[in-house]
């Protein structure tokens, strides 16, 4: 998982792009994957954020405050992808009419959370990876409508306690298992697809935003982001969580480079899925006695798409 | 007039394709739909054939069309789109959004009927749908007025005094299909007119980074809204000076509304769009006849011009106000309202029936006119009593 010239002390000393300041919360998976991201930017590079209505959005830009350095758009909750693709087909159109200047080099990415991405945004996003707009598209993948008061989206995990899916006793949670949009959108025949999230070098996550974003064409990322107050945990965890969700093989790091399936990271010793369950509130009903069959469900869903996400990157060429 | 025109033939949807050549904007997103299709076939007909070199996005819905207008206009580039119906229908929240960012982006509507039931035909629940999301909107007669009105839009909302975006509507099918005689100008003084796109501030200023859409407080999101408000009332100005210039170049003369054969109208009947044609043709006739009829063909809906309509109407007895659009709300249409609640402020004090026609591509004709110029002046001079809120050319049970 470690790449040579990457030294992420070093990163850390560049200027910030998302300025501190803004208002999302202490601990929060997103924040951290987002000042991640664009340190993939080249310094010399300018840059037009996209943003999909979500916690992000409300927390970053309140009038009259931004902490974008770069220029900024958010449009409404399912268009980031239709709102980028023309901000991108604009800088094609003036740079053919030399209204640009020379040397002056823009690039393109935008950022949703799962419900602005697999849901509500799922029609605009494939249109725009579908036309090949030169941008990334960067879900930030918290599982649920966080913003709005932690209610389920298709990236929830099944059994997840949320606000429209609440654990009674007619109830063990979310009854469906998560949809796989990077399968999806690797589906569209993108030149560029990963899944990534926080690891403790950020290595993973800085190769494969600097690849996306360095790509011609259309790249998504989807990365694992925890949430404090949807996953109820105590924020320092949100580091050790991210590395459960990898060596639990419930969250792989994978990418599709040119159509090409590759897994980045085999764990040396999978672990339990319940190593990831039990570190937030919002599984706690499956450690209830009676319920160890939940969690037995869990685990045969997360070794299904393990073995096929093997395949997939396996298979011969 | 400073230039021959061009004397061609061409329908609606041609006539507003010639005038996006003639301007070559920087940007076009679209999606078809009827009646408007033809007009994103043209410009691509138009790219591919080298005679723009317009960039367009073939997006995957009309949601997605005004997204992307948005963010091509919020960029920098001058932005426009088409559709109708349905497709403005999708386009509503983008429709506020497009406003409240203040983009001057130029939206061609072909007005269609909005389902249900689904119907393909005319008339203006599409436009009338969208009249509070802070678009100035402006109806054409025919094929001369909405290639006339689209040279117009973009000085209009481009103007630093209004910075909002505009709506150029023609009856679908019966403007934008029907194939009618048109002065066409030469492509020069077009693009002069119309200039080139100059934004103060934008996306892709390098050293000049701006962020757009912002989450705003209660402490300032009204602010907004007002300044926004105080733009649309900019636009009355600029509109008139913009047609002025217009003027000059093409010797065609507009303002907020054509009044027709009104000097000594003592009725008057109140129309947008193609039926003024029909209402006009009524007009002639009824004034062989020795009647003093005559039309307000309103042109300009947003900002909507009460006092002007109210001006125009002090001395009618009577007027006929129809609205092609239904409002459900168990009165009477769109116009009717505005134009009733207009009278009312200015201390205009005259019979005022409305009248709802045309609906899904209904036919509307001169006998219409006649019978309802003969029902207000029965109204007044017999006092005979009619409901103040009618249909024209509804089926009747056998």
């Amino acid at each position: 998982m470690s790449n040579g010239n990457y030294k992420l002390k070093a990163m850390l000393q560049q200027p910030e792009r998302l300025t501190p300041g803004h208002r999302m919360c202490a601990g929060c998976g997103a924040t951290i994957a987002i000042r991640a991201v664009l340190r993939g930017l080249h310094k010399e590079d300018h840059a037009v954020i996209g943003n999909a209505t979500g916690c992000l959005e409300v927390s970053s830009y309140m009038y009259p405050y931004t902490s974008w350095e770069d220029s900024y758009i958010h449009n409404a909750f399912e268009n980031a992808g239709a709102t980028l693709s023309g901000v991108e087909t604009a800088y094609k159109a003036l740079k053919k009419k030399g209204k640009l200047k020379e040397g002056e080099n823009y690039k393109f990415i935008t950022f949703g959370g799962d419900g602005g991405t697999y849901d509500i945004g799922l029609q605009s996003l494939s249109g725009a990876m579908e036309r090949g707009h030169d941008m990334v598209y960067v879900c930030y993948d918290n599982g649920a409508y966080m913003n709005t008061g932690i209610q389920r989206s298709s990236a929830t995990p099944m059994y997840a306690d949320t606000t429209t899916t609440p654990v009674g006793v007619n109830s063990d949670g979310k009854v469906q298992y998560r949809k796989d949009l990077a399968a999806i959108i690797a589906e569209h025949y993108v030149p560029y697809v990963a899944q990534t999230t926080l690891t403790r070098d950020f290595t993973d996550i800085h190769r494969k935003s600097e690849k996306a974003i360095y790509t011609k064409g259309p790249a998504f990322l989807n990365v694992c982001t925890p949430c404090p107050r949807g996953w109820r945990y105590p924020m320092e965890d949100v580091m050790e969580i991210c590395r459960l969700a990898v060596e639990t093989c419930y969250w792989p790091l994978f990418e599709v480079d040119e159509g090409k399936w590759i897994l980045n990271y085999t764990p040396k010793q999978k672990l339990p899925i319940e190593d990831f369950l039990r570190t937030q509130g919002r599984f706690a009903h499956l450690f209830k006695p009676g319920n160890e069959h939940l969690i037995e469900l869990f685990q045969q869903e997360v070794d299904k798409r393990w073995e096929d996400l093997q395949y997939r990157c396996n298979r011969e060429e | 007039m400073s230039q021959e025109p061009i004397r061609e033939r061409m329908s609606g949807n041609e006539a507003v394709a010639e005038a996006i050549r003639q301007v070559n904007p920087d940007v076009m997103p679209a999606f078809p739909i009827t009646p408007s299709t033809e007009i994103p076939q043209m410009v691509s007909s138009f790219i591919a054939g080298g005679k723009v070199d317009t960039e367009f996005i073939p997006v995957e819905s009309e949601h997605s069309a005004m997204s992307a207008a948005i963010g091509s206009e919020s960029a920098g580039a001058r932005t426009m789109t088409a559709t109708s119906s349905a497709g403005l229908a999708l386009m509503w929240e983008e429709l506020l959004l497009a406003a409240s960012n203040r983009l001057p982006i130029v939206l061609t509507l072909v007005n269609r009927t909005l389902s249900g039931p689904i119907n393909i035909n005319c008339d203006h629940s599409d436009g009338m749908g969208a009249r509070d999301t802070g678009w100035i909107q402006i109806y054409a007669e025919n094929n001369q007025e909405v290639y006339d009105n689209y040279i117009q839009a973009f000085p209009i909302a481009e103007d630093a005094r209004v910075h909002l975006p505009v709506m150029i509507c023609q009856d679908g099918f019966i403007t934008s299909h029907a194939v009618e005689n048109i002065n066409l100008l030469p492509d020069q003084p077009v693009k002069d007119f119309v200039g080139t796109y100059e934004p103060e501030e934008f996306l892709l200023n390098p050293g000049k980074p701006i962020a757009v859409g912002p989450y705003s407080i209660s402490a300032y999101a009204m602010e907004a809204k007002r300044a926004q408000a105080e733009a649309m009332e900019n636009a009355a100005e600029v509109i008139l000076e913009v047609a002025k210039r217009f003027e000059e170049m093409s010797g065609r003369s507009y303002g907020f509304f054509e009044s027709y054969r009104m000097e000594d109208a003592d009725y008057c009947m109140l129309i947008m769009g193609s039926a003024a044609g029909t209402a006009k043709q009524a007009v002639d006739e009824m004034r062989e006849e020795g009647k003093k009829v005559g039309v307000l063909k309103l042109r300009v809906f947003r900002p909507f011009p009460e006092k002007q309509i109210a001006e125009a109407l002090k001395n009618c007895k009577a007027v006929a106000i129809m609205d092609r659009c239904e409002s459900y709300n168990g009165n009477c249409g769109p116009l009717g309202s505005e134009v009733t609640a207009g009278l009312y402020r200015n201390k205009v004090n005259l019979e005022a029936v409305c009248y709802t026609y045309g609906l899904a591509g209904r036919d509307f004709t001169t006998t219409h006119v006649k019978e309802i110029f003969g029902a207000l002046q029965s109204l007044v001079e017999e006092g005979k009593k009619i409901p103040h809120n009618q249909y024209i050319g509804l089926r009747t049970k056998k």
